[in-house]
């Protein structure tokens, strides 16, 4: 390892324009002759938009135009669509119903935009849309999914009956079924995955810029996957052909899911961007990104274990009903399916799975993939199921997950995932010494002695990231391939540019994509650049989500190097008179073996530009391209644990300690990677402990401020205490998993594991609020 | 429209603004001080956070004419040319940032912290002093580590002065 190299926790070279204010967001961008977005919004969660009248607002100060629903749909812009498919399991594909990005005719959840007011100033929009009467027609609406698949629900799409978009399953009934008839133990629960808002801290926001003369557009936003929102908008909503469209995703402040997704906002700015004939800037506020925002999580399961009498597991059966909102976003569909239920196996050697998930159309904003996506609801199920079967057959809850691990790999499971690697035995061991697990009961008989109650909560989590085989995925019903792509240019004098299709939005890709290089060309970080989120700059690429871009991203870089290393190393005999064979790459120096004859790698580029002396046949230049396609997800796994004290007066749970033990495989920056960690687990307790989108019965987000929805803070969360264990990743040279989402995933069942182990009470729902809390204890 | 006179990172400023503007969005728009964020609109998240007269204020809930006739300090004006303020180098050696929104506001709030408290600095303190700044990336732990490292650094080079 290098100073610079793999494995060091060298300090982010991003990191300098944040600190001083220097950060370009999309809403710091000015452009000439700029005009302001804001747009008219349902308060409706389910209406009939019988007439909009805007000559009033027409006539108010500054502004440029009134557009409305039915005039995107008149100049044929796209409806948004989902670009998942999922098949029910009666053979009938899912049920879509049409989203325009404005609507001409029905709102179908709060926030939904009917129109839309450009105008000089932001404040003349906000003051101009206020004046746009808008008559609705009331209907009746269904927010919950409990209420949507009752008989008699209101009907949200003509498209589907009694609100079911799909109901598909997953592994084989019978046997499952065979397995729980032969039980000796059977353990069951009724679990609700509680609703959540992304809530990255920089609001969306979009500027679209028309060129008359070249008939293209440019658009500056907030996303995770600048290309990938290019090609959507060019193949689906006819915005313009992609050589007519540059998307640019600047710095993003952060994304968590939420930014990958291509929204109506980006959809109207361009389009109305040409129709004004002048740059137009919307930016979000907070309570428009709670009302439009896809959403995460929001399911009802029923789950059972089957166990045999020498406590290990036969059989794992369960029933999903997911909500995905009044409209099915871009991934909506993969989540609660092929994200959710192909990790339901947990750690565990589980030989019979059978999962139904029944996705509901409700009136509600939509739902999509937030940090975990479907794995997070997965591990909970799993490990709440774990625990509760210990309660329930009297034995550790630790050792019963020893007892059921899966020791042999590669594993295949029920379920599709084919696990590749992986030790969780020794994460396991890693955290219950990191707390001093058989400490524990020493220390809740003295807690108990205090008046506090004290409980212990582990949790053994698994995902499958760095989506994905594209031939997989595809075979699955994904819409687009996930490979990444990356192209290393070496200057003339010695400097790297790569590009990457990766996108970083706080990921830290500029240090940890330097390293890379560092560590194989020896070339100092400072004389490396990382260019991403533009697409006039950077070639087709997939974008960051999913804890993809170490393992997917990383990896096509490091291909790309074999291919530039490949024409150096050519070069570098030809000017040295050596065999290619001789060649050694050491510190940034080309060496010929065993003698004192080297040249270093800026004389190879500029020999390689000068093109003067370069072998016979040989193109000029030292710039190299790779696409890399993944041939198995990765399996990041580990485990958590916490120790809580619950205040049976106030019902208020403080932590004593939270430790983590997780296996990444190779770490590249350290540091970075806890960071990853730390922000994944705050999210995680933030689920269990606080957050919860909430909508009253006539479809109101009642939830819709930082006043209202409670975002973690620094004196919710305790200061977590790290440990890796490793087991290198077959599937790619560097040996890496992914690091962004393992927090979220496995955090809330320890959570909720230690305060039902503290309070004796096993039904408790997410977020475990003090109130919640007191009444599990009181009644 | 009335006109707004301040100093702003030491330099005399004179602009014509609505009598609604807030002050974030002066030094946004007017001054394009595009350091300070908006987060929220209901003074919640802290990422406006700017010194005004030398104390911490969120920027979106003062408006701009309240600010007429002082001092102004925002994250760009805290370094010293190329020497970073040691807040601002707190938060980069101890990874106190991800994506980098929240971090303007969290840095100018945890100067006036560390102010308020002169040394006298703890994990449990800084916890609950940050609790008007919210970020969603880095789970606060390496936020406390910047807080409280930095504290020390502030000590030492107030000492040197």
């Amino acid at each position: 390892m290098g100073v610079e190299g793999i494995g060091a926790s060298v300090v982010r070279k991003e990191d300098r324009r944040f600190i001083t204010g220097k950060g370009r967001y999309v809403d710091d961008i000015k452009l000439q002759g700029m005009t302001y977005a804001h747009f008219v919004r349902s308060p409706h969660a389910h209406a009939k938009v019988k007439s909009i009248d805007s000559s009033a607002a027409m006539k108010m100060p500054g502004v440029v135009g009134v557009l409305t629903g039915q005039q995107i749909v008149d100049d044929k812009v796209g409806n948004l669509i989902c670009g998942w498919a999922i098949t029910s399991k009666d053979g009938s594909p899912m049920k879509m119903g049409a989203w325009p990005a404005m609507a001409p005719e029905t709102v179908r959840f709060v926030g939904q935009a009917v129109a839309v007011v450009i105008a000089e100033t932001k404040n003349q929009a906000k003051d101009a849309a206020e004046a746009v009467v808008v008559n609705y027609e009331e209907l009746p609406a269904v927010p919950d999914i409990r209420a949507a698949i009752k008989q008699g629900a209101p009907q949200l799409h003509p498209e589907a009956a009694g609100n079911v978009i799909y109901d598909w399953t997953i592994g084989d009934e019978g046997a499952t079924d065979a397995a729980f008839k032969s039980a000796a133990n059977v353990v069951s629960l009724d679990i609700t995955n509680n609703r959540l808002v992304p809530n990255a801290m920089e609001p969306r926001a979009a500027i679209a810029e028309y060129n008359e003369a070249e008939e293209h557009f440019t658009l500056y936003t907030t996303s995770q996957n600048p290309h990938v929102a290019r090609l959507v908008l060019s193949a689906f909503y006819n915005i313009a052909p992609e050589h007519k469209l540059r998307v640019v995703a600047p710095d993003v402040g952060g994304g968590f899911g939420s930014k990958i997704f291509i929204y109506p906002e980006e959809m109207v700015a361009l389009w109305a961007s040409k129709k004004v004939r002048r740059p137009v800037k919307w930016t979000g506020d907070r309570t428009e990104a709670f009302l439009t925002d896809a959403h995460g999580r929001d399911h009802v399961t029923k789950a059972e274990m089957a166990f045999d009498k020498n406590n290990k597991v036969t059989g794992l059966r369960v029933k999903t009903y997911a909500n995905l909102g009044a409209y099915m976003s871009l991934f909506s569909s993969s989540v609660p399916t092929y994200l959710y239920a192909t990790l339901l196996s947990g750690q565990y050697n589980i030989p019979n799975i059978f999962a139904e998930v029944i996705s509901v159309y409700t009136n509600t904003v939509p739902v999509d993939a937030y940090r975990g996506a479907g794995r997070p609801e997965a591990s909970f199920v799993v490990e709440r199921l774990m625990e509760t079967a210990a309660r329930q057959l009297k034995v550790d809850p630790a050792e019963l997950r020893r007892k059921n691990f899966i020791t042999s790999f590669p594993h295949q499971t029920p379920v599709i995932m084919a696990y590749d690697v992986g030790d969780f035995g020794a994460s396991l061991d890693a955290a219950m010494k990191a707390i001093d697990y058989a400490g524990f009961a020493g220390r809740k008989e003295k807690a108990k002695k205090e008046g506090k109650l004290r409980g212990i909560g582990v949790s053994c989590y698994i995902e499958a990231c760095g989506i994905a085989p594209s031939k997989a995925v595809g075979s699955l019903g994904a819409g687009v391939g996930l490979w990444e792509s990356a192209e290393i240019r070496v200057n003339p004098v010695g400097t790297i540019e790569v590009l990457t299709g990766s996108h970083s939005h706080g990921q830290g890709h500029e240090t940890t994509f330097c390293q890379l290089i560092a560590e194989r060309l020896g070339v100092p970080i400072s004389q490396v650049q990382i260019v991403h989120g533009d697409t006039d700059k950077v070639q087709f690429g997939m974008g960051t989500y999913g804890s993809r871009s170490i393992a997917v991203g990383g990896t096509a870089i490091v291909k790309a190097m074999e291919k530039v290393e490949a024409k150096a190393k050519k070069i570098a005999a030809h000017a040295l008179e050596a065999s290619e064979g001789d060649i050694v790459i050491e510190n940034g120096e080309f060496k010929v073996t065993g003698t004192d004859k080297s040249i270093a790698l800026p004389m190879v580029a500029l020999a390689a530009y000068t093109a003067h002396n370069l072998p016979d046949g040989m193109e000029p230049g030292l710039k190299e391209t790779a696409f890399y396609d993944p041939t198995n997800f990765t399996f990041p796994a580990g485990a958590y644990i916490c120790e809580i004290e619950v205040d049976s007066g106030t019902g208020k749970t403080s932590f004593v300690n939270f430790v983590a033990a997780d296996d990444f495989g190779r770490l590249i920056n350290p540091m970075i990677v806890e960071g990853q960690v730390h922000g994944g687990l705050a999210q995680g307790i933030g689920q269990a402990l606080l957050e919860g989108a909430v909508y009253d019965s006539s479809g109101q987000l009642v939830t819709a401020s930082f006043m209202d929805y409670t975002m973690p803070r620094a004196d919710d969360l305790p200061s977590f205490k790290l440990n890796h264990t490793t087991t290198l990743c077959p599937g790619n040279p560097l040996g890496v998993k992914g690091c962004g989402e393992a927090g979220a995933i496995g955090a809330s069942a320890a959570v909720i594991n230690a305060i039902t182990d503290a309070i004796g009470n096993n039904k408790l729902e997410m977020p475990a609020t003090p109130a919640r809390v007191w009444h599990a204890i009181h009644g | 429209m009335s006109t707004i006179k301040m100093t702003v990172n030491g330099k005399a400023v004179s602009v014509e603004a609505e009598d609604r503007t807030l002050l974030v969005q002066l030094l946004r728009e007017n001054l394009n001080l595009t350091g300070t964020h908006v987060g929220c609109d209901t003074s919640q998240c802290g990422a406006c956070v700017v010194h005004m007269d030398g104390r911490a204020v969120k920027s979106c809930t003062v408006l701009a004419g309240q600010a007429n006739g002082s001092k102004v300090t925002t994250i760009e004006g805290i370094s010293k040319g190329d020497e970073l303020h040691p807040m601002q180098s707190a938060f980069r050696d101890n990874h106190g940032l991800q994506c980098g929104y929240c971090t303007p506001g969290m840095i100018m709030s945890a100067i006036d912290i560390v102010h308020r408290y002169g040394g006298k600095l703890d994990e449990e303190t800084v916890r609950h002093e940050l609790e008007g700044n919210i970020c969603r990336c880095t789970g606060y732990h390496n936020i406390v580590k910047s807080v409280l490292d930095a504290a020390g650094r502030m000590k030492v080079s107030q000492a040197a002065e």
